[in-house]
Order: structure tokens, then sequence, then C-alpha cells
């Protein structure tokens, strides 16, 4: 087997069982990226010098015997919207082009400490706004099935990393569905967490009451690998939560099942799903929805069912309020979290300004992007004085009472299931010309956003292109396990599928 | 003036509380340091990262709160206050806005005679109680916020520099209801919050250093009038002094306005306290719009029964409490409980002193007289007396014990006041104690008879009085060291 065939949690184990050297796997996946890069530029920042220095330390740590964990060694990208010490952080955005933060987010600091190796910063959605990675003042990111076409986004550069092998995992965050679709246009797993699993501090926020960090992996197994070491309370984010610490019938924990709060993702791992309660929206399955994704989706439910599931459609509703809500609610925090590129403190500053507000003008205009802009504009009218009630407040009221439909479905099922997005992956340049096309194709993962709930994304097949299609498993808030299981359960029956038909053929 | 005019005043109070760290970091708050000394990345507002809540400054909040009669909202959120400018680094200050931490309060204030109105909005009351006039006054709201960094501009430079040191220092914004009539109730209004705000060691309420900073809403209305006027709301003042005559020059200016038939502007104010004179800086036409809305990064805070009750139970003995304790327990009169009780270190210093020994009203003496003059002198307030109670009350029992006399006293008590010495030690040190010697004063005193026969004539002849000028030569002669009472024993047996 190639050393970049391995997952991520084969690589940590062989490297740790003296069969592969961290090296080595460095080498591997560095000769990928000088072998793809150029043609999907997945990362706006590549860090050799400093994998480098980190490898030989990660591979003493290893060979003292300190380093045990699951991903040590393992070389991993991260969304150039989490501060790394020392390494440029940029968003995709010009404003942030040679911005250094002095410090790391605490996911990264997580990953580091769990013997990761961080080879570099992927592209994005400048801000992560945006679907398509196509906003990234660096350039677009090419999906490496088909470079035709986009990878998806924001974490568009992540994903293509994974699939493209330029990694063996790469974190992502997740406002609107920034994890999953990406994950799904390029058949990848892609997994967002319940709000405040992961710790947002250094996750430069778009979205503060809707943004979580998750990973982007070849299989289900590394997902839930590298979101147990991720997930934990910070100190230092007071939204992130202590789910070793939850009590059942409290803090949003169903009574009776404590076993879920914690934070052993790994131990969901199994092939059961024997009595599971699946229900898929059938709203989700209706216009818009693309007929080969329609097809491979309810596919996957079948493959479900036979292995045990109980599966059946509802109605869920609402489903159409759910985009404006998210996109009013999502644009006002941003439009407040943005202004602090100013021109000031760190970042770019236009030239030649004149007094202070021309100074800011000039820098705004000129530091951020169109899209970036029409949503701060967005944002700044739906937080005015006179507006804030009809356009915010009530956007607030719509959130309550999404989340309420779901806690309906989630009394009768334990996931829900669907697609990530309504179509395969757009052609390059596609979206850009119709912003709101390609917001209305947020529509079946921004739910999650708005009501906390943990999600993901798995490959389940291709359209007559080639271009991968994702199953979407939602849980209730804290229900990680569940959809990791049901995950798990569809991605080796396909293996096995896959592997008997080989057999054969 | 033809017709008769009444002032309504709101006062809108910034009080900086005294934690040892800013609000949403580690970082210190103390005062001066070296420009950005005092930051990290979370108070220069660098990008990712997150504002994490103070629980000192809940505390302190609620204690206010509860010490000025508010309800507690029980669950209470932070709301972002959005607008561009350097100081604030994240272009958005974090405040309450929707549900501020207390609500519906009052205090009670006290002036002279005369300068007291009987009536106020919200229902409610002024009473009339001996030779002074007490009077309540509402607070509409106390809510939590972070300060704001500092511009520097370099003149020679051309530039302007921002030093980040303030910001993120923690904040209670005190937002009274328009009940005062007058600057002398603003005054007292004040004068009470910053002795309560100080018995709660919540804040040093320093105006000069801007630790109790009062912006100043005026209005003014035909006497009558039902409805309130236009009001304007004045900005940089950091006395009393300043407060009163920009209360005084406003009103003026708004009656003037009135009079001659123009309308007063909604506007904010600046007061010049050099030029006696305000000035417009902003109208309510470009008033910005702060777009508040709740800060997603911070979580609601819930305020529970039992913290409540914690708080309250550690509140310590406020002004008026301590004031009825020392007139039962004490029996100093009631002018000295007024100045000793209106700063907590002073009263914490007399009740020490007290406890060590001393005479209550000996050591109101002392703290009245020379204490306030040295004060008084060197222009400073009562929370800058540094010496220690223990040598005041050595210093008392010197003067009882007639070791050293009340003149030699005055001397001490002055070195004592700026260095903190020891009275004992110091006296004895500089040899001014009092000479018990019978024979070595028998000596001087003969020596001043034989030095001023006129005096001596004066008092043979029957002017009694002349006697003092003997003492005194006698004293000076013993360089103060000598018991004025053994002095004139001695001059009449002589004589």
């Amino acid at each position: 087997m190639k050393i970049l065939d391995h997952t991520a949690v084969e690589l940590s184990e062989r490297i740790r069982q003296g069969e592969i050297k961290v090296a080595e796997a460095l080498e591997a996946v560095f000769a990928q990226i000088d072998a793809r890069e150029k043609e999907l530029h997945c990362y706006v920042t590549l860090m050799r010098e400093n994998a480098w220095e980190q490898a030989d330390l990660i591979q003493a740590g290893i060979d003292a015997g300190n380093l045990t964990g699951p991903l040590a060694g393992v070389p991993v990208a991260v969304k150039d919207n989490m501060c790394t010490e020392g390494i440029r952080t940029t968003c995709s955005s010009k404003i942030l082009e040679h911005f250094v933060p002095g410090y790391s987010a605490t996911a990264v600091e997580k990953l580091r400490a769990a013997g990761a190796v961080i080879i570099g910063k992927t592209n994005m959605d400048e801000f992560a706004m945006g679907s398509t990675t196509e906003t990234s003042y660096f350039g677009v990111t090419k999906n490496p099935h088909h470079t035709g076409y986009v990878p998806g986004g924001s974490s568009g550069g992540s994903a293509a990393a994974v699939a493209a092998k330029e990694c063996f995992a790469a974190l992502g965050s997740d406002t609107g569905g920034s994890v999953r679709q990406p994950a799904s246009h390029c058949g990848v797993v892609g997994m967002k967490p319940t709000y405040g699993t992961v710790s947002r501090y250094g996750l430069i926020a778009y979205g503060s009451s809707l943004d979580q960090i998750g990973p982007l992996a070849k299989d289900v197994r590394d997902c839930a690998t590298i979101l147990e070491i991720l997930a934990g309370r910070d100190d230092k984010d007071s939204t992130s939560v202590d789910r070793e610490q939850m009590i059942p019938g409290k803090d949003g924990v169903k009574s009776g099942e404590a076993l879920c709060a914690g934070n052993d993702f790994t131990k969901a791992l199994q092939e059961d799903v024997q009595g599971m309660r699946i229900g898929i929206p059938r709203d989700y399955l209706k216009d818009g929805l693309d007929p080969e994704v329609r097809t491979a989706v309810l596919t996957a439910a079948e493959v479900l069912g036979q292995k045990g599931a109980f599966v059946e459609e509802f109605d869920l509703g609402l489903v159409k309020y759910a985009i404006p809500a998210y996109y009013t609610i999502a644009s006002a925090e941003a439009s407040s979290n943005l202004e602090r590129f100013d021109g000031i403190k760190y970042g770019y500053r236009a030239a030649e300004a004149g007094d202070l507000h021309a100074m800011y003008k000039k820098t705004r205009a000129q530091g951020f992007g169109v899209e970036v802009k029409r949503r701060i504009l967005l944002g700044s009218f739906v937080l005015s004085s006179g507006y804030y009630d009809a356009y915010y407040l009530k956007a607030l009221r719509v959130k309550a009472l999404i989340k309420k439909v779901f806690d309906e479905a989630f009394a009768k099922y334990d996931v829900i299931l669907g697609p990530v997005a309504p179509t395969t992956a757009p052609k390059l340049g596609e979206s850009l010309s119709d912003p709101l096309k390609m917001y209305l194709s947020d529509i079946y993962t921004i739910s999650a956003n708005l009501t906390g709930m943990p999600g993901i994304s798995v490959p389940c097949g291709e359209d007559k292109a080639g271009l991968p299609i994702g199953l979407q498993l939602i849980g209730d808030c804290f229900q990680e396990k569940k959809i990791l299981r049901a995950a798990y359960t569809y991605e080796q029956a396909i293996k096995a599928d896959a592997g008997s038909q080989n057999g054969r053929g | 003036m033809t017709k008769e005019y009444e002032i309504v005043i709101g006062l809108e109070v910034h009080v900086e509380l005294a934690t040892k760290t800013k609000i949403f970091c580690g970082c210190s708050t103390a005062f001066g340091g070296a420009p950005n000394t005092h930051t990290c990345p979370v108070c220069t507002g660098m990008p990712g990262t997150l504002p994490v809540l103070n629980r000192q400054v809940v505390e302190y909040a609620i204690a206010v709160g509860l010490a000025t009669n508010c309800s507690i909202t029980q669950y209470c959120k932070f709301d972002r206050k959005n607008y561009f400018y350097p100081d604030n680094p994240q272009n958005y200050q974090i405040s309450q806005l929707y549900l501020p931490v207390c609500r519906n309060g009052y205090v009670e204030i006290e002036t002279a005679e005369d300068n007291m109105t009987k009536e106020c909005s919200n229902g409610l009351y002024g009473v009339q109680e001996g030779e002074r006039n007490r009077k309540r006054i509402g607070i509409h709201e106390i809510h939590m916020e972070e300060d704001a960094g500092k511009l520097i501009h370099d003149e020679t430079e051309g530039s302007s520099l921002v030093d980040y040191n303030r910001s993120g220092v923690p904040l209670i914004e005190i937002v009274s209801e328009p009940d005062m009539r007058s600057a002398d109730e603003v005054i007292a209004y004040l004068e009470k919050l910053r002795t309560t705000i100080q018995y709660l060691g919540a804040s040093d309420c320093k105006l000069q250093e801007g630790s109790m900073r009062a912006d100043v809403n005026i209005s003014v209305r035909e006497k009558g009038a039902a409805g309130l006027g236009t009001r304007t709301e004045m900005k940089n003042l950091n006395s009393f002094h300043a407060i009163r005559h920009a209360i005084e020059g406003e009103s003026a200016r708004q009656i003037g306005l009135i009079e001659s038939g123009e309308k007063i502007v909604q506007e904010t104010r600046r007061w010049d306290e050099q030029k006696g004179m305000s000035y417009t800086m902003r109208s309510k036409e470009d008033a910005q719009d702060y777009r508040y809305f709740p800060d997603p990064d911070l979580v609601p805070v819930h305020i529970s029964e039992e913290w409540i009750g914690q708080i309250r139970a550690k509140q310590p003995e406020l002004r008026e409490a301590k004031m009825a304790r020392y007139k039962e327990t004490f029996g100093i009169p009631d002018y000295d409980i007024r100045i000793i009780t209106d700063s907590k270190h002073m009263a914490d210093l007399f009740e020490t002193t007290v406890a060590l020994g001393a005479q209550p009203k000996k050591v109101s003496n002392w703290l009245m007289g020379e204490a306030l003059r040295i004060l008084k002198e060197r222009e400073e307030d009562a929370e800058a007396i540094r010496f220690s109670p223990a040598h005041l009350a050595t210093l008392i029992a010197l003067v009882d014990q007639k070791a050293i006399t009340t003149t030699v006293a005055k001397e001490i008590f002055e070195v004592m006041f700026t260095e903190d010495i020891d009275p004992s030690v110091y006296a004895e040190e500089k040899g001014l104690k009092t000479v018990h010697d019978e024979s070595a004063l028998r000596r001087t005193v003969e020596q001043v008879i034989a030095d001023n026969p006129q005096s001596v004539a004066d008092y043979r002849g029957g002017k009694e009085k002349a006697i003092g000028y003997l003492v005194g030569q006698t004293m000076k002669a013993m360089k103060g060291k000598a018991d004025p009472e053994s002095v004139k024993r001695l001059l009449v047996e002589l004589l």
C-alpha cells in the first residue's frame, strides 16, 4: 500500500510501529503537492520548512514513547481562517494578506499536541463567505475529481487537499455547511459537531453563533478520531461546553443518553444501526433537488434500512424559512465581526488615504471582496435602528421555530437523513454570477447551524460526470455518536459491497 | 426673565471598577504603565480572539445595585455597540443595552434647605428632616461595559498613536432618572454614589483620574410644566466644580434660547472649564446608529438568588449605618461624624485608632483639624492619608501622658502624615519630649523674668494678662518641651 493511500489513523499506526518515518510521510505528501498543487491550488500558504522542523520533533516524541495518540506523525492541513502562531493567516482576503498572528487557535494547538504535522493553510472563500471557494482573493481551488468544477466551499481548499491526497486530513469551519458541502463535492467525509464542542478561540469569526470547526477526512473513523482530539471545554471560549460534565436531562442532553454526551467519539464506530430510527424529510426531496443526487441519497437510505435501521419519510416543515433566517443572522454577526479589519492595527491599509474616515473607507473598500462587502451591507442593514425588529429579531424567532420542528423530529427519529447539497459541484464561474442561487444551495445544511445540531457528510456515489455526491446525516444536539454510527455502518457496507463487486469482476 | 424656569437633570455616571484584571481578559488594570504593556490579543481585538467575562465585575455591579436599591436582572446579557474609532480595537464596545444587570433603583440624597425641590418624577418623594432635606433620586439602570483605549496625538510627527492599556478595563454605567433639579442635588447625588461605591470597595471613584466620570443631561421647562424640554448632554466634566459650572452655564444658555424664541437643539456638548463655555460635539442628526445586538461570543449571565444572597451577606456597613453607629457609640458631634464617614478610608482610620485605646473625640480632633488642614494645603483627598492608626494612637497617648506638648505633637503629626514615623521613637530621637526636670525649668523661668522687666512690672502692676507673654517666652526658651501648666505655676510662684 502506498503511503498516500493510508487513512490518517492507518498512517499514524504504521508510524508508531516504526514501519514508516514521519519524514517519509511528509516526503510523500509534499511530492503529491508538487504534482498537483499547481493545477488545484488547495493551499494559500505551504509550511514546508516549518513542517520539517515539526516532523523531527514529532518523530523524536514518537521514538521516545511520548506521542502515542492516533494522529501522531500525520501530515494535516488547516483552513486559513484558524490562527497559526508565526504563520500568516489570511482568511483568503487581501485585508489579511500579510497578517501573522502571535497565537494559535485552540484547535490548532490540540492538533499539534496530538503530534499531527501541520503542513499548510488551505484556501477558502474570503472570510468563509461563499459556497465554492471562488471568492478567495488568492484565486480559486479546483475540484480534484474534475478541474472544470469548484470544490465547494467555503472549506474548499481543505476538502480538495484531502481528496487530492495533498494531506491526510484537514480542519475546516462550518457556518452554514462549509465543511459538509465541500466534503460532499470532493468525495470526502466532513463533519460539523454540535455548537460548543470545539473551541472557536483563534478561529476568525464569520457568524459567531453558527461557526464550528470540524474535520475533513478520508473516512468516518478519521473524522471521529480528529473530533475526539479537538473536542473539549476551553476557558478561552465562553461558548464551548464541557461535554464530559453534562448532566442528562439538563444541559440539552436527553435523559438516558448520558453516553452520548462525552467526547469519546471513536467508541461510536460500530456497524450497528439495528433499530435505529432514521427520518428523511420529504421537504428535502422536492423541487430543486437534482434527480441523480436524489437517487443516490435514497439508495444510501435503503442500505441503512437493509442493515436494520427503520427508515421513513416525514414532513419536517419550515424549510424555506431557513435560508432567509440564516443569511440575516450570519450577515448581522459578520458585519460586526469584520469591523476590526480597519487598517489601524494590522492587515491591509490603503495608501495615502487622507483623514481617518477616508482611510477606513478606502481600506475596507479595497481590502474586502465583493461577496464580503455584500454581506457586510446586508448585515449592517438588518441591525439598523428601525429595522432590527423587522429583520434580525424576526430571524431569531424563525431560528427558534426551526429548532422546534427539529426537536419534534428528534422525538421520533434518532437521525435525519438527506442530501448535503441540491446538486453536485457546479462548474467554475457558474455561481459567482448568481449569488442568490448560491445562497439557496445551502438549504440542506444551514438548519444544523441555526439549531446547533451536528451533521456529517459521507460520500454516496457519483453523478454521470463523475462528480461525488454526499449523504448528510443530522443528529440532535450532542448526539454525534448516533450519526457517526450510522455513517460508519453505511461506509462499511459500501466498502464490503465494492469489495464483493471487485471480487466478482 | 419673565417666566420662572425649572432645570431638569439626569446623569450618566461611568465608574471604573477596582478589579485586578480586565473585564474580558487576564490583563492588569493597573493605572499607568508603558503604552500597550497591559495588553493581550483579546483586549487589542486581534482576529479570532474571544472575550471571557470576569466574574468579579458582575459581583461589583451587583453589589452597587444592591446598595442603590436596584432589582438585579437574573438573566442578563451583553450587547455589542458598533462604532468605528481607533481607541476601540474591535470597532464595537461590549456593553449592555437590552438586559442590563441592575434596574429600577434609587438613592437618597441630602442637601441644605432651600436647595431642594420637593416634587420628583415617577412618584418618588422628597421629605424634609431637621435642617437638611432628603430626596430620592431614581436609578434607571446600571450596566456593565468595557473601557476603550487612549489616543495620543503626536504633534511633532503629525501622527496619532493608540495605547490599549485601558482597553477592556471594566466599567459600570449608572443611569439616573431625570430627578435632579439643581447643581446642589447633582453634587449631592454624585457624592452619595461615590461614598457608597467607595464603601463597597468597588472603585476608588476619582473624578480627576477618570475612574468616575459623569455626563450630564440637562433640559429646562417652565415651572409647573408637565412635559420635559429638549435636552442636551454635557461631556468632559472632570470635577465637581466643572459639573456645577456646566449646569449653571447650560441652563442659562437654554433659558436664553427659549426667551429669545429660539429652539434648543438636541445635541451632545463639550464643556470647556477654562473658558467656562460649552461647544457642540455632535447633534442628534449625526448621531450614530450603534446597531446594538446581543454579543454571540458571550453566554447569558445567570445570576442566582443564592449568588445575590452571598453578595448581600458580604456587603460592608454603608455610610448611613456607620453614621448611626458612631452617634450611638462614640459621642462625637454630628458634624465630625459627617466629615469622618465621608471617606471610608478616614472612617476606617478613625475606628482602628479608637480601637487601639485612643479617646474618640481626640482622634476626631486630629483628623478634623490637622489632617484636613494638611490635605487642603496639598489639594489631596482623604484617600491620600497614609499614616497608620497605631502611630496616631501613640501620638495621642504621648500627649495624654504629657510626654510631649500639643505644640510638639502638631510638629510630629506633620512628619507622621508624610513619612508615617513612630511618634514615640521620633520624639525620643529628636529630643522633643517634655522636660519634667523642675530645677532646669526653674532656671529658665528665672532667666525669663530677668530678661523681661517690663512684662514683670506689668504683671505686678495688676495686668494679669502679661503672664501669658512670659509663659510664651519660657516655652520658646524651652523649645516647646515644657509643660505649660508647670511653667505658669512656677511663674506665679516666683513673681
